[in-house]
């Protein structure tokens, strides 16, 4: 599993804005490039991030092979209600991976 | 006698000029990725370091991975089994194969830097401290040897950049002063985490030399010596360099 770091404050007022910061672990190859063998390496990218509030999408992404290694993506939302957000980062081979975080609105 | 004390004043101002990390003559984007841990890509490595400390068992002789701050200011350090300066991944490796009796990772693999990072990380903010160990005299005079020895097609020596241009620019590059302060660092060229010895080898290959094989007591000497000259400035690993 690849490593992601996510950012987010645990706690918020209700109707604040919260920035949300995500990198995930990715190489991004981009379909492009020769190998050391003069081969083509075969494109493997992250080509789509979603952002789920309490089941309900509030950000998504299509990334694309010109997109650096190691994505950073970083959005905003508001604070309604105490729950969990779920990111998900799918991709090129089968890549899948779920990350949750709990926010508490006070 | 005045006179004298006045020169001596002037030379001591003269050397009291201040170095310059790689990190002041980078874009305010890169600095800001540095600075802020959530988008420092290192902190993956730092991360996946983490938690090799504890699942490949460094944990169980040396506690939490805090507790070794300081130890990367330190390093090159001396190495009895070697008989010379070994460097903190050449310090990890050794540590793997002698006492955990495993098969070290290899140099420049993503574990080998995963476990420099998170220890690097510990003395992030500590001044480099070198230690001042007699023996380690002749491999530092090698590495200031090595450091101003012309080499490759190119016939340039390290410190003819480094030095001499430091601050002017290389096809549109600034030149930077050579302190290896923030190794393993997060180079976006790479696309990736590398150590002072994948920096080394691009710098030769750029000077169309053969660069040394990785883990040869050249690089050692050559940090020995860097590290030397960059004594007091602070650490930055995992830094991020364009």
């Amino acid at each position: 599993m690849a490593r992601a770091l996510i950012n987010l404050p645990r706690t918020a007022r209700r109707g604040e804005v919260i920035e949300i910061r995500t990198l995930i672990q990715h190489v991004m190859e981009t379909g492009y490039r020769p190998g050391a063998d003069g081969v083509v390496v075969p494109r493997d990218i992250i080509t789509r991030f979603t952002c789920l509030y309490n089941n309900e999408e509030i950000f998504a992404a299509e990334l694309a092979p010109a997109i650096a290694a190691n994505p950073f993506l970083s959005f905003s939302t508001v604070a309604t209600e105490s729950g969990i957000l779920a990111f998900t980062w799918t991709g090129d081979n089968g890549f899948e991976q779920t990350e949750t975080r709990s926010l508490t609105v006070t | 006698m005045r006179r004298v004390l006045l020169a001596l004043l002037l030379a001591g101002a003269a050397s009291a000029e201040p170095r310059q990390s790689g990190f002041e003559l980078m874009s305010p984007g890169t600095q800001a990725m540095q600075r802020d841990d959530s988008a420092n890509p290192g902190m993956l490595w730092v991360e996946e370091g983490r938690a090799l400390w504890d699942s490949t068992g460094c944990a169980s002789c040396h506690g939490d991975v805090a507790r070794m701050r300081g130890v990367a200011a330190r390093y090159p350090a001396w190495d009895a089994a070697s008989g010379g300066p070994t460097d903190l991944a050449g310090r990890i490796a050794q540590c793997q194969e002698a006492r955990q009796h495993r098969t070290p990772f290899p140099r420049e693999s993503a574990e080998a830097l995963a476990l420099a990072a998170v220890i690097g990380l510990q003395s992030r903010g500590m001044p480099i401290s070198p230690p001042e160990d007699p023996r380690l005299a002749p491999a530092l005079a090698r590495g200031e040897a090595l450091y101003r020895e012309r080499r490759g097609q190119l016939d340039l020596s390290c410190a003819q950049c480094h030095d001499a241009n430091a601050g002017r620019h290389l096809a549109g590059s600034p030149i930077p002063e050579a302190h290896p302060t923030g190794y393993p660092l997060y180079r976006l060229e790479w696309q990736g985490m590398g150590s002072l010895q994948r920096r080394l080898r691009n710098c030769m290959a750029g000077v169309r030399s053969e660069p040394y094989a990785y883990g040869a007591p050249e690089y050692a000497a050559i940090e020995l010596f860097l590290m030397r000259r960059a004594a007091g400035m602070p650490l930055e690993t995992p830094a991020v360099r364009p």
